[in-house]
């Protein structure tokens, strides 16, 4: 529906999510490597390559950000989450260089939710992370509101490709 | 909740361990009940769409896509939306579905999309919209009719 009334319901600011955005519904399932630090039993089933009956302590699998959400504790007792490519020390160096060079499309389409949403899992490097996404998103808007403004009856689509989530809602 | 009951029994009968795998399946359940209410939700919203769009009577073929409880959510809307613009304006009511955009002219002229059979306008002249007729009309009895897709405002 594209008239103006209506209205769905925005995803959330920051860290936090809107229990019924769709968008933010769409975010929580991208996936996550993560540690287990515990035992799953009877849980097995859910790990294609053992066929044993628990998940054992220390398997590495990925699970989507609603479950690994929900498991993590601050005591570390049930999973360790760990950081995905993009928000690691490399990639960071990269985006602080410069941040419009990069294709965030093809990084994953949610750069921005799902870096916020890691901000969760109590990683060291957190106030390092959440620096560098402010950056970026300071660093693209500039030229995102350029092209947004100025672009009467122009094909923007090779624009917008390299955008995120976030920006392509107009 | 469940899973505080789950967990106690586990607890109590001494097996603990089974507490993670009580916690993801309570996480699971938690999931699908979020994604069945942001559903249920966004189609409220599309339906309270549809009574700024489309007007107080729906089309057949979108109220067959309606479940009963959607059906008398819509009326129970409209109810409070009418009595709500009949409070406004001194008493006198103001429909706050028609000008949505601020209008440039009393008249516009349009041209007919579909066939949509005889309409009558205030003077008690009656038109017939045939396809791909252009005629020049007072804009307030347009708008519904162009919001539906029948009309099409021409610009020249």
């Amino acid at each position: 529906m594209d008239t103006q009334s209506y209205l769905p319901v925005e995803p959330g600011v920051g860290m936090e999510e809107n229990f019924l955005s769709l968008d933010d519904i769409l975010l929580s399932h991208e996936r996550l490597p993560i540690r287990t630090e515990c035992r799953f039993p009877r849980l097995g089933y859910l790990e294609r390559s053992t066929d044993a009956q628990d998940i054992p302590e220390g398997t590495k699998m990925e699970l989507p950000l609603w479950l690994s959400k929900g498991l993590y504790e601050k005591k570390r007792r049930v999973l360790s989450v760990e950081l995905p490519k993009v928000y690691r020390e490399g990639w960071r160096t990269v985006f602080n260089a410069d941040p419009n060079v990069v294709d965030l499309h093809k990084m994953g389409p949610y750069y921005y939710g799902l870096g916020s949403q890691m901000l969760h899992f109590d990683s060291p490097e957190n106030p390092e992370i959440a620096q560098t996404l402010l950056q970026t998103f300071v660093g693209r808007f500039r030229r995102n509101m350029d092209s947004s403004q100025n672009a009467y009856n122009e094909d923007t689509s090779a624009l917008v490709e390299r955008l995120d989530s976030t920006c392509t809602l107009k | 909740w469940e899973a505080c009951v789950h967990s106690n029994e586990a607890k109590a009968e001494g097996r603990a361990e089974l507490i993670p795998s009580i916690k993801l399946r309570h996480c699971c359940l938690l999931r699908n009940q979020r994604c069945l209410t942001a559903y249920l939700y966004d189609r409220l919203l599309r339906m309270r769409a549809l009574r700024w769009e489309y007007g107080s009577v729906l089309p057949a073929n979108v109220r067959f896509h309606m479940c009963a409880e959607e059906v008398q959510w819509f009326s129970q809307y409209k109810k409070s939306l009418a009595s709500f613009m009949r409070s406004l304006g001194g008493g006198e009511g103001l429909d706050l579905t028609q000008d949505m955009k601020p209008p440039k002219s009393l008249y516009i002229e349009v041209r007919c999309l579909k066939d949509h059979g005889e309409f009558e306008i205030d003077d008690g002249t009656v038109i017939l919209l045939k396809k791909n007729s252009q005629h020049f009309l007072p804009r307030w009895k347009c708008e519904q009719l162009i919001r539906q897709g029948v009309l099409e405002h021409v610009v020249s």
